[in-house]
């Protein structure tokens, strides 16, 4: 026998001061520039609907193009890097004592650093004239100089992102590996497992969940980076390390085209919604699919 | 097969090297020095309160600790310093330990797999194993959806499936599974000890899982092994009175004595007991004698004193009477009453074999 429960929806009265917060940070601004996307803003107080114009031009356009793959290549790079980097790191760390808490503080600066201060520190030390970094290179006979070579550009603005956020991906190793019961290493031991099948049979797996905040966090965060590159290389030389946002701030601020931005910003939103989908469902995965036993 | 000898092994967390002879004895041990002698095939239980020094035992013989004094020999091998891959014991942890993102298959495996087994050999024994273990339906199966019993299992075939296996060690095995599965899996753990002949030694802190689990119990508290014997030894005759205390629902009932005139006495009656020495002089006396070998009489005899019935509880089976003897309260359970005994004085007889004499805290012989 079942009894109905009496159906009480109150409760829901307790989401609304959340939904209405959502809506002023999120969703109202978002409607605008969905508003902005498909008018043409003649002046402040005359405007013309023109449907999907904007957005066909926007995905015509060859600029966007060459900036996308710019950032695909650019947060591809800094997942590659970064996250092997932060593990390997975390792994190098000592397990507790006051090493570790000095390591923690040590690693945890560049954290502190604001944006632009990271991008101005860079400037200033990789510059070939008067910088540590690239006074030092071109005495060694190194042909660097990032105003120049998109591919020193392109180098320092990586290393640049590398120092600022890898210790980020280290802490968060760092967590997950101290959560790790010690009875998985003992057990190790006993089954004589090497140092390399304890990382890849019970630490790996085990990172797994803050590996997944750590990609997904990288992954948006690069790609929407805009101060460090604006400040180190203001997007050159030429358009070489002119990643989306810089591209959507020259269009919507430097031109003032505000129907092709908000159009650009749309895609743009869509775009990092649709690969954090996919890298959250492929990395939710990883490791989980059954395979036929040998 | 194997015999385990613990030659004077004592550890302390606290001081990682050797400590000087002399010094030993300002050392905080949480194993004090001991030797013990685990024999061959024998089934053991380790009992005792939460940081008595179980687990520190367990895994000084395994190897995972080395101990800070002692020699460990395994069949008269010296054993002390090598690692616990090279020593043929293995280990069953609290919380199931497996490794997720393989099959069953290969979590059986992987012992083998690092010892450079052969893969049709792997498969053989794997299947031997796994069939014992009732986990040949599950072996294609990825360990991590597995129940905590079915995951168990897993860290128990990872060490009976290396052929040189001579003994087990189990850390509280059961802890995190269902009752109803308990005694299926402990069942099963006495079939595999029979049937591999192997030597298993079980920590736990629950004296039922230990009585029907082992030939031998071992009574551990504050790091020192206090009594080893067979259960009946341990109810009948503990060693220690913290023995009479852990062993036994409720535990034995210890009475303030002294001794005068070459006999114990209980406010000046002489209680006449099971030990046959003298105590030492100045210790601190006691008669213990269990609630289930208390009697009780409306009439004073030998080996008797005068008590107040208190309460009583009629527990179907048994009766539980409270008495008042002088300052201390004394639990009498009686078995087969025909009349519940009723409030008010009353003798309670000792009976000499049951009761017996302890010296600061240790059974005078």
């Amino acid at each position: 026998m079942t009894t109905a429960k009496p159906v009480n929806q109150r409760a829901w009265w307790l989401v609304l001061p959340v939904l209405i917060s959502v809506a002023f940070s999120a969703l109202i601004p978002l409607m605008t520039v969905v508003n902005y996307s498909v008018q043409d803003i003649l002046s402040p107080s005359q405007s013309v609907y023109v449907g999907m114009e904007w957005y066909k031009e926007v995905l015509r356009d060859s600029d966007l193009h060459s900036a996308l793959v710019r950032q695909l290549l650019f947060s591809g790079a800094v997942l590659a890097v970064e996250i092997p980097l932060g593990v390997a790191l975390a792994l190098a760390m000592p397990a507790a004592g006051w090493r570790s808490s000095l390591v923690l503080v040590l690693l945890a600066m560049p954290l502190l650093v604001p944006w632009n201060v990271v991008g101005t520190i860079w400037q200033i030390f990789s510059r070939a004239d008067i910088g540590l970094l690239g006074y030092t290179l071109t005495r060694f006979g190194v042909d660097y100089n990032y105003a120049q070579s998109s591919v020193a550009a392109w180098c320092t603005v990586l290393i640049m992102d590398v120092w600022h956020w890898t210790p980020l991906v280290a802490l968060l190793a760092y967590a997950g590996l101290r959560a790790i019961p010690e009875a998985y290493y003992q057990a190790a031991r006993i089954d004589g497992a090497s140092r390399w099948a304890v990382f890849r049979y019970i630490q790996l797996p085990k990172l797994r969940g803050v590996l997944m905040i750590a990609v997904l966090l990288r992954f948006m965060d690069s790609f929407m980076i805009y101060t460090e590159p604006f400040v180190l290389t203001g997007g050159g030389p030429g358009t070489s390390t002119t990643f989306l946002s810089q591209y959507l701030t020259q269009k919507a601020v430097g031109q003032f085209d505000l129907g092709p931005a908000a159009a650009f910003s749309m895609v743009y939103f869509l775009i990092i919604l649709l690969l954090c989908f996919v890298l959250y469902n492929y990395i939710k995965d990883v490791g989980t699919a059954d395979r036929s036993s040998s | 097969m194997a015999r385990i000898e613990l030659v004077d092994v004592g550890h302390s967390y606290s001081a990682s090297a050797s400590a000087p002879a002399g010094q030993s004895d300002a050392l905080d041990w949480a194993l004090l020095p001991m030797t013990m002698t685990w024999a061959d095939g024998g089934a053991y239980a380790l009992l005792g309160p939460s940081g008595c020094g179980k687990t520190t035992l367990l895994n000084i013989i395994s190897g995972l600790i080395a101990p800070t004094r002692g020699q460990i020999l395994l069949d008269g091998r010296d054993v002390t310093l090598l690692a616990p891959e090279h020593r043929n014991i293995a280990q069953v942890f609290q919380f199931p330990v497996v490794y997720d993102t393989m099959t069953v298959f290969d979590n059986l495996a992987f012992p083998l797999r690092n010892r450079q087994w052969r893969t049709p050999e792997v498969r053989t024994r794997v299947h031997e194993i796994a069939e014992i273990l009732e986990l040949l339906p599950d072996l294609g199966r990825r360990a991590r959806g597995l129940s905590a019993d079915a995951k168990q299992k897993i860290s128990l075939g990872r060490g009976l499936v290396r052929p040189d296996v001579a003994a087990v060690l189990f850390d509280e095995p059961l802890t995190v599974i269902d009752p109803h599965l308990k005694w299926l899996l402990r069942r099963k753990l006495k079939q595999i000890h029979q049937q591999l002949r192997l030597s298993l030694i079980y920590v736990t802190h629950d004296q039922t899982e230990a009585l029907t689990f082992a030939d031998q119990i071992v009574l551990m508290t504050k790091g020192e092994v206090v009594q080893a014997g067979t259960a009946q030894e341990l109810f009948e005759a503990p060693a220690h009175r913290f023995v009479g205390h852990f062993i036994g629902t409720p535990g034995m009932n210890f009475l303030d004595c002294e001794w005068r005139d070459g006999a114990a006495r209980i406010a000046g009656t002489q209680i006449v007991t099971a030990s046959g020495g003298i105590p030492p002089a100045g210790a601190k006396l006691l008669i213990g004698i269990r609630p289930e070998f208390v009697e009780l009489h409306d009439h004073a005899s030998a080996n008797s004193v005068p008590a107040r019935i208190c309460a009583v509880r009629d527990l179907g089976a048994s009766t539980m009477v409270q008495l008042q003897l002088g300052p201390a309260a004394v639990w009498a359970k009686l078995r087969n009453t025909r009349h519940v005994p009723e409030l008010g004085p009353v003798f309670a007889h000792l009976p000499p074999v049951r009761c017996a004499l302890y010296a600061d805290e240790r059974r005078v012989a």
